[in-house]
């Protein structure tokens, strides 16, 4: 790997660099992850810096970003390569009566290839970051299309041959864990769960994010949050959302964190009526200010 | 190193963690990449490398503690006996030391400051703990000493004073507040636990406290006697699973998986070869929408497994909108829209408990009258379309079986079947009539835990065609 870091703190470091926090797991798996050649796959629950660490990651090692968004129903032809058909045919057309075999050869060549996400990856001169993002939602079958490239990182087309990666790119597969991925697939890579963060690295994350916010209110807001996340909801606020929120209150002009205020600006954090409804229950929001 | 590294990959494979033989190559050679000065990093490497999936790590991290927790890879191992001891018999001289002890520990606690911590709960095992090389006295037990004698239960309180707002009385403030007293508590517990289980291990070797100190994964976890706090982790993994459930279900059988000539579509495509009608275009097979009836029993004997089934439907309610769930004891009534989609789950439980009609004597199990319930309120909820899921433990307190209705039902629908918590040897015996229903059902599985709930996901499909059926 062109990247040569040597441990797990200089990892820690660069991403910091680009306004990633990462903790101790994060950063070694992640070194790991470079020193093997081995993709990563971060799994937990949605907006905790999954789909961030890949960008972060591109930003600090300076590659380009691919990405591959994953969705139900996404096949070959979107994923690795297709065959541009209407230029093919154009080919044909423009020479007709040429010998056939060389017409053959001539119109299953490169040229002819739609480059899709991985493909491009695999194929790209300079070294490159390839997200594969949330996984999970394609059906079990898809995942097998992605098997060849994470194990040897090469891509076969049978019209061309198998083409091997020119330089080995870093891997980043998130997943929010809707279903169980197969095993083949969890096999080849290194697994990273992110959980929601401690209420430390959530207020560090805060104050990287938001700089302006007073150091006080930041505390505040990241044990607010911790103590929300702890009822059962249907969706518990996110880190994004966490940043939203802080970025509303500094908007808002608010220094002392009021339930009143918590109460007017739930629904920045909470994204379900029903789970506002229970949490200004849960923490009595509505009825202190009376 | 490789050596414990087996034996940890052995230990893992006994929980019932599946560790492939290529996850425990790639662990041996990321071990090359790890600096083993401290714990975390070997942690953080070992769960990356042998461990894929989330609801796997309280297991992984609880051998993980005995194997590797603060032993040997550190150098300054070597010195800790020494200071061990230096620490214990200090605090052995002063009388009062408990008190001091427990002040340094909130002081710690309060400065997350985790290595004076450490050395603090080395210092009050020493003290407190009593262990005795040989004696097979389970971790548990020294553990329970040495928080009872810190006074674990003033810490709390003196934590929550120290951490609490001045001037912010609300109920927030003292969420805030406990939920972080709480998460310093754990520490704490989690300090002791690990101290105490290093001495086990110094004394008996890994394997031996491994053995004794195991997580259960929570897909083994019973749900007939799960704890309150297993039936969350539980929950949690139900929802993925009530996804595969609803899409296997909802395939169409393999034969004739295309469908019908697409004539607009097959003239549409023909436009780019010159009007030749070249490719024929197929219409997509409609997916048949499954339609789900959940029967669930929820009298007392089933009250744990019931709040487990009623997740279930909770998730596949989430997941498909054709589903109704019907609660019984011995009487039936539809509880479908405490669970809708907009509803949350504990709520509609509670709802569900408050106001449907669900005992109509005593409170005590009647298959028969519910099923007989079902087929004469709510016959029009099952069609040819729907999928019946019956949970219970068949247990009818010699009650008429009443296996007329279940037939009756059994013969409109699609597909029934049961799934019975309790281990398949006590199927039939007193007042199980498991034997007297099995017939009517497509398939009668025993779920007792996540895993066998899994293997029903599995293997569950359509019959593809219906057997008949004896009427009786």
């Amino acid at each position: 790997m062109s990247e040569s870091w040597t441990s797990p703190a200089e990892v820690a470091e660069a991403l910091e660099s680009v306004g990633y926090l990462a903790d101790a797991r994060i950063a070694q798996v992640t070194f790991l992850a470079s020193a093997l050649d081995k993709p990563i796959l971060a799994e937990g629950p949605a907006g905790v810096g999954k789909t961030a660490l890949a960008l972060a990651l591109s930003e600090a090692t300076g590659r380009r970003l691919v990405r591959l968004q994953c969705y139900e129903g996404l096949d070959e032809a979107k994923a690795l390569y297709e065959w541009d058909y209407h230029k093919q045919l154009l080919r044909l057309q423009s020479d007709e009566g040429a010998a056939w075999d060389d017409v053959e050869g001539d119109i299953f060549s490169e040229s002819f290839l739609l480059v899709r996400p991985l493909l491009d990856a695999i194929r790209s001169a300079e070294p490159v970051v390839l997200l594969i993002d949330e996984v999970d939602r394609v059906e079990v079958e898809t995942e097998a299309l992605l098997l060849e490239v994470l194990d040897s990182y090469q891509v076969t087309v049978p019209e061309l041959g198998t083409m091997t990666a020119v330089t080995t790119p870093m891997v980043v597969l998130t997943s929010n864990n809707t279903r169980e991925l197969s095993e083949a697939l969890k096999r080849r890579c290194l697994y990273l769960h992110v959980p929601y963060p401690t209420i430390e690295r959530e207020r560090a994350i805060l104050h990287a994010r938001v700089p302006q916010l007073p150091q006080q209110l930041g505390d505040k807001i990241a044990r607010t949050v911790a103590a929300i996340r702890a009822i059962p909801l249907r969706k518990s606020p996110s880190v994004s959302e966490t940043i939203d929120w802080a970025r509303t209150l500094l908007a808002l002009g608010v220094d002392e964190l009021g339930d009143q205020v918590t109460a007017e600006t739930l629904n920045v954090l909470l994204k379900y009526q029903v789970d506002i409804e229970r949490t200004t229950k849960e923490l009595s929001l509505d009825r202190s200010e009376e | 190193m490789f050596d414990s590294l087996s034996d940890f990959v052995a230990e893992l494979r006994e929980v019932g963690i599946p560790v492939s033989m290529v996850e425990a190559i790639d662990a041996a050679g990321a071990i090359e990449h790890t600096d083993l000065t401290s714990p975390e990093n070997l942690r953080a490497t070992l769960g990356a490398t042998l461990v894929k999936n989330s609801r796997h790590y309280p297991a992984f991290d609880a051998a993980f503690d005995v194997f590797f927790g603060l032993r040997a890879v550190t150098p300054d191992t070597d010195q800790e006996p020494g200071t061990r001891s230096g620490g214990g018999s200090g605090g052995g001289a002063g009388g009062d030391g408990a008190g001091q002890l427990s002040d340094a520990v909130l002081e710690a606690l309060l400065a997350g400051d985790g290595a004076a911590l450490r050395q603090l709960v080395a210092a009050a095992v020493d003290l407190y703990a009593g262990m005795q090389p040989g004696r097979p006295v389970g971790g548990r037990y020294y553990a329970y000493r040495v928080l009872r004698r810190l006074d674990s239960d003033d810490l709390l309180v003196r934590l929550l004073a120290a951490l609490a707002d001045p001037d912010g009385d609300s109920v927030l403030d003292q969420r805030v507040a406990s939920a972080d007293a709480e998460a310093r508590m754990d520490q704490l517990r989690a300090a002791v636990d690990q101290e105490v289980t290093s001495r086990l291990v110094e004394d008996r070797g890994a394997s031996q406290v491994a053995a004794t100190r195991r997580v259960p994964l929570i897909e083994d976890t019973n749900l007939m006697h799960a704890t309150r706090a297993e039936i969350r982790e539980v929950e949690k993994a139900v929802a993925p699973l009530a996804r595969k459930l609803a899409t296997r279900l909802s395939q169409r059988r393999k034969h004739g998986s295309k469908g019908r000539l697409g004539v607009r579509r097959t003239i549409r495509r023909s436009l780019s070869h010159g009007g030749v009608l070249l490719e024929p275009q197929f219409k997509p097979p409609r997916v048949s929408k499954p339609e789900f009836v959940i029967l669930c029993d929820v009298s007392g004997s089933m009250a744990t497994f019931a709040r487990f089934t009623m997740q279930l439907a909770y998730a596949i309610s989430s997941e498909l909108s054709k589903v109704r769930v019907f609660a019984f004891v011995d009487g039936l009534d539809e509880v479908t829209d405490y669970f809708g989609t907009d509803a949350d789950f504990a709520g509609g439980l509670v709802q569900m408990s408050r106001e449907a009609d669900l005992v109509r004597a005593d409170g005590h199990s009647d298959y028969g009258q519910s099923f007989a319930d079902m087929w004469n309120n709510y016959a029009d909820a099952i069609t040819s379309k729907s999928t019946v899921i019956v949970t219970g433990d068949a247990r009818n307190n010699y009650r008429d079986p009443g296996t007329a209705s279940l037939d009756r039902i059994a013969e409109k629908a699609r597909a029934v079947f049961w799934l019975n918590p309790e281990p398949q040897r006590f199927w039939d015996t007193g007042d199980s009539i498991m034997s007297r229903y099995a017939p009517m059902c497509d398939h009668v599985e025993q779920v007792r835990t996540l895993r066998q709930l899994e293997g029903f996901v599995e293997r569950a499909a359509l019959p593809v065609t219906r057997r008949a059926r004896l009427v009786s």
